[in-house]
């Protein structure tokens, strides 16, 4: 167990965990603000991932800049779900919710199916297999590539909340519903533009994912799954904290797999789901309502 | 007077089905009443109590495998091993309950909670080779054709008849539960809980023993799952897919009421068998086309009956009054 | 639908069924096979492969046998419940035979009502030793037990080194760990001590999980071990992972060696890896590229499905047309549809001609066809080929792989 073996795990760790977050941010975002369950989250990440792909295939698009478009289709098509479908259920009870959403996962995912076939599919980027080489340490080309990809739209999508009239207007629906419209605020159109920012983020993971990994119809699920133990642990509707959520489980999951068993590792991410849920359940970055 | 006349036509055509139906029509019928028992159980917790468990396969897997353990390494039969079974959900519930009540754990961060056990537990059996790890905890299969009853192994027809028992059973709990002080307190508390806590309630401990109930009637489908199936994979047992499916029956038939879970997992598994039959004799053998109506038809429902399917069902057949 | 209709729709259900003819008085001349495979959910991509042999098997068999057979497909969805009732279902329609389901938990589950009911089921593909061991009187296996495979695997291991004239000493042993993943490594940890014509040891063992999208720690930790080679033990996603993994972290051992699992050899790996597939060697239970019936199915394999290779097929659809082949060649000698007189006349089956490599197929008191083979199958020029045994050899084996520097 050298040093060289730790620091190379910890970076890998680092870098993959960056990208979580990224795929968590969406889901943070969506669920910090509009308060919607989207169980369908990894599922919609699916169908960026196969539109990055489609692209790549058709065009030689490299993801990377297909991010770009790809999230802006993915805002319009978020803005049209949030108005057209999920609004009426934001006050209903949250079991109603998850249904309506495991519903639409459900229809996703079999569509998807039908579609493209139960055959995985990828990109194959010239340098997607490369790696720099420091000394001992091996760093990832594609990952690093990504991580910075979610540093880069996290600090975006955080400017945007923090000083954009818009965004200030949609934190103030999230802090106070009722206020919000007092005020006169399109609450609304808010929701909507945010479940359009979200699935926007969610279209920007997709592209950077399909850089490290390959897109079946069944690959859904468990992304949903670490999205929500993400926002958890980093803190519902904090930026920052999706990011650091995703870096907190990247690398403690990549340490539990090297001095302990591998195939035990994911046990970590739910122990420190638990351990939030219980002593910090706003999450580290997240404040009380 | 109606109720009891359709209750009574009900169980006299339960009763009979053996005789009026093949193997097939009762592995369907076992199945819907095995989604019907654990949507039961599931809906003591969340309909009568308010606490949205979306992790219930930890306690089908701990019931199975408990009861499974006892029989394959101790030679100990079920009517024995369901104690240790119920005994150690009942443990595992409270365990969670204290925890997430204590913390003041509720809604969306309950059900987070519960899916967090439920698949820290999968991984986790996943490596207990003790009990076959991943590779599956197999019981030995006897006689087919001969019924003995003490270890559970016998004909189609005598799983029919116990999964029949034990929903029986189940209903005839909740509707003692719903009537009883127990009932009167999960309403308040299901209704506003801090109001109940004004008055004097002690909603942690009544949430508490519906946690408790809850986990204990789960854990017995488990052990029926166990003996039915023969063989447990933690993969499966454990899986998030399994909690989905134990829920879908509850919220689409009626969450909180008596005949909801029965009538949602009855009418879902039929559609589910009946899709299988249309999609194949209508010759689109698309894989993926049966679950994509599946998901339409539920998101049918849940759009336009937000409360489930039984309560404007029991008013037009005027049965309504909480059932 | 509400529940007064939903009662008269069970006991008209129920009634047709009851009146359905199961059981006795089928009308001979033609056999039912009722196909279950997992063609949707996670395992749909094997499943619908499997699929591709059941089609072609009635055209094949009516040439070669004379028999009518007519297949009835079930998706079991990947899902045991599911499973259960298709299969049972199947029987209510009049299947004589069951064949499938390639899932071991699947198939124990249509085991249990294939006993029950008295209809024989013929398993194409599922490993774990359990499901003949219930002492099932009505269930049948041709394709190796996880035992077999691993002994099989194994042997061909040291085959290759005596064929390259290589030495390996150790090696990093890095498995999936899923029902398959787990029942070959308790093979392997009861063979590998056993068979000392084999020179190797392993020095490190790297369990990981089947559904992990990343394996980076898993790679790091198996590349610090510093054995010779990589004994890699996976299914398809996951060995497509490990090798980038492998690139990205620039691992060269001598080789990475598969003793038997899926993966490799389909196509989406050479697909997705390009030219870092190629030298990677597995050894599954193969078909025989010179066996006596493998001409004809491939033919007709390509007939149907002309933008397939059937390289990439070779293993689902062999099996699974085997199994037919049993249930039809059964058919033939006994004579009717009866279940109980083809049960017995499968357990008599003796037959020569094959797709797949190995001895007859010839069922033991325990329904199990002992001695079916695996080859040494090595990606070259990004196309499965096989390379051991020689008899059945399309290529010389390459290893150490050229990527490999010298200790």
């Amino acid at each position: 167990m050298t040093a060289t073996l730790i620091a190379n795990v910890v970076i890998a760790g680092l870098l993959t965990g960056l990208v979580y977050g990224l795929m968590a941010l969406g889901l943070s975002v969506i669920f910090g603000v509009v308060r919607v369950v989207n169980f369908a989250h990894g599922e919609m990440m699916t169908i960026a991932m196969y539109v990055a792909v489609l692209l790549f295939g058709a065009f030689k698009l490299d993801p990377i800049l297909a991010a770009l478009p790809v999230a802006a289709l993915f805002f319009l098509f978020g803005y049209a779900l949030q108005a057209g479908l999920i609004n009426p259920f934001i006050t209903r009870p949250e079991h109603s919710q998850f249904i309506l959403l495991v519903a639409v996962a459900t229809i996703l995912t079999n569509v998807m199916l039908m579609v493209f076939g139960p055959d995985a599919r990828n990109v194959q980027t010239a340098y997607q297999l490369d790696s720099w080489a420091v000394g001992q340490i091996i760093v990832d080309k594609a990952r690093a590539y990504a991580a910075l990809c979610a540093l880069v739209t996290t600090a975006g999508l955080f400017a945007f909340f923090r000083f954009s009239r818009t965004g200030t207007a949609i934190r103030a629906c999230a802090d106070n519903h009722l206020g919000a419209r007092i005020v006169g605020l399109n609450v609304k159109h808010l929701y909507a533009l945010t479940f359009g920012l979200g699935a926007a983020c969610v279209a920007v993971a997709g592209c950077m994912m399909t850089l490290l990994v390959e897109v079946a119809p069944s690959v859904g699920p468990s992304y949903t799954l670490l999205g929500f133990v993400i926002v958890i642990v980093g803190g519902l509707g904090s930026m920052p904290g999706a990011l650091l959520g995703g870096v907190l489980i990247g690398v403690s999951e990549a340490l539990a797999g090297l001095f302990f068993d591998p195939s035990a590792k994911s046990m970590i991410s739910f122990a420190l789901l638990i351990v939030v849920l219980l002593f910090r359940p706003q999450g580290l970055l997240g404040s009380r309502t | 007077m109606r109720l009891r006349l359709l209750l009574g036509a009900l169980a006299a055509v339960l009763s009979a089905l053996p005789c009026l139906a093949g193997n097939y029509v009762l592995s369907v019928a076992t199945l819907a009443l095995y989604f019907a028992f654990t949507g039961q159980a599931w809906n003591v917790m969340m309909g009568f109590a308010g606490q949205l468990s979306l992790g219930h396969s930890l306690f089908v897997g701990l019931g199975a495998y408990a009861a499974a353990a006892l029989f394959v390494k101790f030679g100990i039969g079920p009517w024995a091993g369901l104690w240790l079974a119920m005994a150690l959900c009942v443990a595992a519930g409270v365990a969670i309950g204290l925890l997430a009540f204590r913390f003041g754990i509720s809604g969306v961060y309950f059900a987070l909670l519960t899916i967090a056990f439920a698949e820290f537990t999968r991984i986790g059996f996943d490596h207990i080779g003790w009990l076959g790890g991943p590779g599956g905890l197999f019981l030995k299969v006897g006689q087919r054709t001969t019924i003995d009853l003490a270890n559970l192994r016998g004909t189609p027809a005598m799983f029919y008849y116990v999964m029949l028992a034990l929903t029986a059973g189940a209903f005839a709990l909740c509707a003692w539960l719903l009537r009883s002080r127990a009932g009167y307190y999960w309403q308040a508390i299901r209704e506003d809980e801090d109001a109940a806590r004004a008055l004097g309630i002690n909603t942690f401990r009544w949430k508490l023993l519906a946690v408790a109930i809850s986990a204990a009637m789960t854990s017995l489908a488990g052990v029926f799952f166990a003996f039915y199936y023969n063989n447990l994979f933690p993969e499966q047992i454990f899986h998030i897919s399994q909690s989905i499916e134990i829920i879908l029956g509850p919220i689409v038939g009626g969450v909180g009421t008596l005949f909801g879970p029965i009538l949602g997992a009855a009418l879902l598994t039929t559609l589910a068998d009946s899709l299988n039959n249309l999609v194949a004799a209508m010759g689109w053998d698309i894989p993926g086309v049966k679950q994509v109506f599946y998901g339409v038809i539920l998101l049918l429902v849940v759009m336009f009956l937000p409360n489930g399917i039984w309560p404007p069902l029991a008013k037009r057949l005027g049965l309504a009054r909480r059932a | 639908m509400d529940r007064r209709s939903f009662n008269r729709n069970v006991v008209v259900a129920g009634a047709a069924a009851a009146l359905s003819p199961f059981g006795i008085a089928r009308a001979a001349g033609k056999l039912k096979v009722g196909v279950l495979l997992p063609r949707s959910s996670y395992e749909a991509l094997i499943g619908q492969s499997c699929q591709l042999g059941a089609d072609l098997a009635p055209g094949v068999l009516k040439a070669m046998l004379g028999v009518d057979i007519e297949i009835m497909s079930a998706d079991t969805e990947s899902n045991v419940n599911t499973a259960r009732t298709r299969a049972e279902r199947l029987i209510e329609e009049g299947a004589h035979v069951l064949v499938g389901a390639f899932d071991s938990g699947q198939t124990a589950a249509i085991a249990q009502v294939a006993e029950q009911r008295g209809v024989p089921l013929v398993i194409n593909i599922a490993a774990a030793p359990q499901i003949t061991e219930q002492g099932y009187k009505f269930v049948f296996r041709n394709f190796p037990t996880a035992g077999e495979l691993v002994k099989n695997g194994l042997s061909l291991i040291g085959d290759l080194f005596q064929a390259t004239h290589t030495v390996a000493r150790s090696a990093v042993y890095m498995h999936v760990n899923d029902t398959f993943g787990q029942a070959m490594t308790h093979g392997i940890n009861a063979l590998l001590p056993r068979l000392t014509q084999l020179p190797f040891k392993i020095v490190e063992t790297v369990a990981y999980d089947p559904a992990a999208k990343d394996l980076s720690v898993e790679v790091s930790k198996a590349k610090a071990a510093n054995a010779d080679f990589l004994l890699l033990v996976c299914r398809l996603n996951d060995s497509i992972v490990l090798r980038r993994e492998m690139v990205k972290q620039r691992w060269h051992p001598m080789g990475v060696i598969d003793p038997g699992s899926p993966g490799i050899y389909e196509e989406q790996f050479a697909k997705s890896l390009g030219k870092y597939a190629d030298y990677i060697i597995d050894n599954p239970p193969w078909y025989n590229p010179k066996g006596a019936l493998t001409g004809v199915v491939e033919e007709a394999f390509r007939k149907r499905n002309p933008g397939e290779k059937f390289v990439y097929h070779g293993l689902n659809v062999g099996y699974t047309f085997e199994a037919i082949m049993i249930a039809a060649d059964a058919f033939k000698r006994a004579g009717s549809t009866d279940p109980k007189a083809l049960a017995d006349a499968i357990r008599a089956t003796d037959i020569d001609k094959r797709v797949m490599l190995g001895g007859p197929i010839k069922f033991n008191p325990k329904g199990q066809v002992d001695g079916n083979l695996s080859a040494c199958v090595q990606i070259l020029d990004g196309t499965p080929k096989v390379v051991l045994p020689e008899y059945a050899a399309e290529a010389k084996p390459v290893f150490p792989w050229p990527e490999y520097k010298g200790a």
